[in-house]
């Protein structure tokens, strides 16, 4: 890119909010439900169906905007918003307009090993539409109005975002965020988390904002950073050609990895919102803000500065096992089984983790803290050497049976018996005895070889500690 | 049928008469007379001798439901299961509802008969009935003048003892203005205290669903029946019923009466002047206190008026696309030129004259000085009540500057037909309750209505004053001279 331009991005975030009934009536919002089997009047917009708010779709987003530290409108309002698409039933979107929810607020998040944060310009709730399905086989389109009145919240940043991947990087703090106060699944690939983004850019060193492109269909964090990358430049291309960028809605082509323009200024929607007169004003009281506060968790940064501070992690070990409420879950439960925090630390960041596609699936994990801290005790107790301890681990997670159980029936003990393993390895010293006078000789990495040896010709059951002593002490070391 | 629903409702409930045969009567009523009227868009006599047959058998068990057997014609802008609801339009044609509004279920726990869907003005849009796509409604008393609108098909039913009494709604008069014209008594509620569940919604920061009858006790009977919180309506108010039947006694010493000189302009008929500052008259002689007073900001009324209902219609008729429910235009290429004709065909004229006046409103750019400020014309108009109850109770008015006009009259002048509602108008704006009741006839013996209104929720004072009047009155008692033989 052009050296003299920088990129300004502002992100918007569709966040589907997890309550058991749609926003406005009570169908369930489940998802992946035959077509159409999860509707009534109201989220198929019939004539004369009313809205009803679902109170828990409030509170559920005001644990989201009180985390991030928004200013909660005492009275809110919802607005129509209105445009015609069949899978928008009653032409109209119920949303908020210039009186939202939460306001303000930020999002922070690590760059470049530095603190930086993204300030939020709102948050606000709406309901969400159908969804067209266009058949290939005939001339039709059909619609599926389950998803039609599933609540979501739109999380509004201010466009101060300087680059793709920190744009990224505040996606991923959101999902982080709302998987752990358990407002949503947070799933971009189910459409549970979407993110339109717009993207300007201005001359590096100047304030005003240029014109922006709006970017949608980014339906992957790779997606973002990509789709972001390549608008960046290709805006930078028609600057630096002395062109203007057009200010226009785009869709990424995924398939072709290039924006492609969907509208222009001049086709854009007039949405025409007015306050929304089937709903009288949210009215949110400060007891209300009050018992949201106090239901909160521990916030993934909070998390990660105590893992730093009580169990002594490095700031990665810290940020990786907080990322997901539940692999954090997963590690406290296993320290608090009597596992070592470190050795914990490392063995789900490399065993555990590599044996599940997403770490919020280990609350059903074969193997549970309690297992794993079991199995972690018998290696540092010196009952069996770290590679065993993974290959036991193994067992566990296929058979799902304890650690003990599986240590004591294979024999896997270690072998801890000095006269036994001294027997081994002098036998291993007499077998090598050309290695033996190259060590004498000076060349000290023969050493690790020869241990190697010994601990083969155990069957991987010796103690390595005392191998390393015992072969010391017969080379005259 | 000369009974009245309360009549009808102690005869059944006592077990004097059966629901069965009012209905019967009733039907066999309507087959002789309603060719010539056309308030009627649907039948339901199945339905009907079927809960009949229910409510007979419901007091042989020993209840005694309120509304036993009282026989009620719904305006078809009131969803009910089962029975098509198109609100007078094309676009709604075939359109059978899956779900009862929170009215008809309420009447019918109440053992109440529902006869059939009423005619209206397409969406309630009209002053008329005359924007109707199944035909015009005429007025009982002379059937070559319209019964007003929008409700012209319930007013014209109660009137031509078509049905006992009738549900209609009212967004700026389509209760009061026709009830005026047909010589019934027509009551429009507070905002929110009738649900609007099931009510096709026209503009619903103004509509309200109300009773349509031949006395105030009946008006206030059907009141006190559907009225109520309902949770599946977010303006619905949370607050209890008030007895509203026991309102209709006593005499109105220390009423206070408001008189506001806003409401006697240039160009009302003197005969309907002359008619109702008689009435005014009486309710001084019956105890009252006559209070003149202004509500200063009227003459602001109907523009505030016609560019927030407008812009509400925009957005509740967006629905009508063609997608889900009711018309959808064959043959189309596209997906536009589906909407397109779709809501060409399904549309009259006068419902699309409101969409694109309310989409126009709402654009942006014109927001503010449309809608923004016919919003605060609202408030202002909210104040001028405010304001004027503190030194009245209740005001008193005419209903409407005219008796009821000829077919075709005003068709071809919008503006004049908008004027119809130029009094009844304010009182949704302020979602105040009002009633409409006979009080008196032109010398061509056109009904006349008087306007009593009151403050939010005292629907009580309201039905007092009205109920105080009426006993001291025969208007009530008269009936279109064509239907007493």
């Amino acid at each position: 890119m052009n050296a003299a331009y920088e990129p300004v991005i502002g992100l918007e975030v569709h966040c589907q909010i997890k309550t058991e009934t749609k926003i406005f009536c009570g169908c369930p919002t489940r998802f992946g439900a035959p077509a159409n089997s999860q509707v009534c009047p109201v989220c198929l917009g019939l004539p004369g169906a009313l809205p009803v708010l679902n109170r828990r779709v409030v509170d559920l987003m005001l644990r989201m905007a009180l985390a991030v530290g928004c200013t909660i409108r005492p009275r809110s309002r919802f607005a129509r918003k209105n445009y015609f698409y069949p899978d928008l039933p009653k032409g109209y979107q119920i949303s908020q307009y210039d009186e939202p929810v939460a306001s303000g607020g930020r999002i922070d998040f690590e760059f470049d090993g530095t603190a930086r944060s993204a300030r939020l310009e709102r948050i606000h709730l709406e309901e969400d539409a159908g969804k067209n399905l266009h058949l290939d086989s005939r001339p039709v389109s059909l619609v599926d109005f389950n998803r039609s009145g599933v609540p979501l919240m739109e999380i509004v940043s201010e466009p101060e975002i300087g680059s793709p991947a920190e744009a990224a990087e505040v996606l991923r703090v959101i999902r982080s965020l709302v998987r752990a106060l358990e407002v949503s699944d947070g799933n971009m690939e189910e459409g549970s988390l979407r993110c339109d983004a717009n993207v300007s850019l201005r001359p590096v060193g100047t304030r005003a904002l240029g014109t922006k492109a709006e970017v949608k269909n980014m339906n992957s964090f790779k997606n973002v950073e990509h789709a972001l990358a390549h608008e960046i430049e290709r805006q930078a291309d028609l600057l630096g050609r002395g062109e203007r960028v057009v200010q226009e809605t785009r869709l990424w082509n995924v398939q072709r990895g290039v924006t492609e323009p969907m509208r222009s200024k001049e086709e854009a929607h007039d949405y025409r919102y007015f306050p929304e007169p089937d709903l009288p004003p949210l009215e949110i009281a400060g007891e209300w803000i009050d018992e949201v506060r106090r239901g909160l968790p521990e916030l993934p940064a909070a998390r990660r500065d105590r893992f730093r501070e009580q169990f002594g992690l490095p700031p990665y070990d810290a940020r990786v096992l907080t990322a997901e409420r539940e692999l954090a879950d997963y590690f406290e439960q296993t320290v608090a089984d009597g596992a070592d925090a470190k050795q914990a630390a490392n063995f789900l960041m490399t065993e555990v983790l590599s044996r599940v596609a997403d770490p919020r699936d280990l609350p059903g994990a074969p193997v549970s803290p309690r297992g794993l801290a079991a199995l972690l005790r018998l290696q540092s107790g010196g009952t069996i050497s770290g590679k065993v301890a993974k290959d036991v681990f193994l067992r566990m997670w296929e058979t799902g049976r304890g650690a003990e159980e599986i240590v004591r029936a294979e024999g896997l003990q270690q072998v801890s018996d000095e006269t036994a393993l001294e027997e081994t390895c002098r036998h291993v010293l007499a077998e090598n005895a050309a290695a033996v006078d190259r060590y004498h000789g000076g060349e000290q990495r023969v050493f690790g070889h020869l241990i190697g040896q010994a601990m083969r010709a155990s069957g991987g059951k010796a103690n390595p500690k005392l191998v390393n002593e015992i072969l010391r002490k017969l080379l005259g070391g | 049928m000369s009974a009245t629903a309360a009549e009808i409702a102690t005869l059944v409930g006592g077990g004097h008469a059966s629901a069965e045969e009012i209905a019967r009567t009733t039907f066999a009523r309507i087959r002789r007379c309603d060719g010539r009227i056309g308030a009627y868009l649907r039948l339901d006599e199945e339905g009907a001798l079927r809960s009949a047959r229910e409510v007979d058998a419901r007091v042989r068990l020993g209840e005694r439901p309120v509304l036993a057997g009282v026989p009620i014609a719904l305006k078809d802008a009131i969803v009910t299961r089962g029975v098509e609801t198109t609100c007078a339009s094309k676009i709604l044609r075939g359109w059978i509802p899956p779900y009862d509004a929170a009215v008809v279920e309420r009447l019918r726990a109440a053992g109440a008969v529902i006869t059939g869907k009423a005619n209206m003005d397409e969406f309630a849009m009209g002053s008329s009935n005359e924007n109707s796509a199944y035909g015009p409604v005429r007025n009982p008393w002379d059937l070559e003048r319209t019964p007003g609108g929008s409700s012209g098909g319930s007013a014209a039913a109660v009137a031509a003892e078509l049905c006992a009494a009738a549900l209609g709604s009212d967004t700026g008069g389509s209760i009061r203005q026709p009830a005026a014209m047909c010589g019934v008594v027509g009551l429009k509620p507070t905002y929110g205290r009738v649900s609007r569940r099931g009510l096709v919604a026209f503009a619903s920061s103004l509509d309200q669903i109300g009773p349509l009858a031949h006395t105030v006790e009946d008006a206030a009977l059907l009141l006190e029946a559907v009225a109520g919180h309902d949770e599946r309506d977010s303006t619905s108010a949370a607050r209890p019923v008030e007895p509203y039947r026991d309102s209709c006694r006593g005499d109105l010493r220390g009423l206070r009466i408001g008189v506001p000189r806003e409401f006697f302009v240039a160009g009302m008929d003197s005969e309907v002047e002359a008619a109702v500052r008689a009435a005014i008259e009486v309710l001084g002689r019956l105890g009252g206190e006559i209070v003149d007073l202004s509500l200063p900001h009227t003459p602001h009324a109907v523009a505030a008026y016609y560019l927030i209902c407008t812009a509400e219609a925009s957005a509740n008729l967006a629905r009508y696309d063609g997608v889900r429910f009711g018309h959808r235009a064959r043959g189309a290429q596209d997906l536009l030129e589906m909407y397109q004709r779709t809501r060409g065909e399904g549309f009259g004229p006068e419902v699309k004259r409101r969409i694109m006046l309310g989409t126009y409103a709402l654009s942006a750019g014109y927001y503010e000085a449309y809608y923004g400020k016919a919003q605060k014309v609202r408030t202002l108009i909210c104040r001028d009540f405010e304001e004027a109850f503190r030194s009245c109770d209740v005001l008193a008015t005419p209903t409407s500057p005219t008796a009821a006009f000829r077919l075709g009259e005003r068709l071809d002048d919008p503006l004049q037909m908008h004027l119809a509602d130029v009094f009844t108008i304010s009182v949704n704006l302020a979602g105040l309750p009002g009633i409409s009741l006979p009080c008196g006839a032109t010398g061509a013996g056109l009904p006349i209505g008087l306007q009593i209104i009151a403050p939010a929720f005292a629907e009580q004072t309201m039905l007092r004053a009205a109920w105080a009047y009426e006993q001291s009155t025969d208007w009530h008692l008269r009936r279109p001279p064509e239907w007493t033989a």
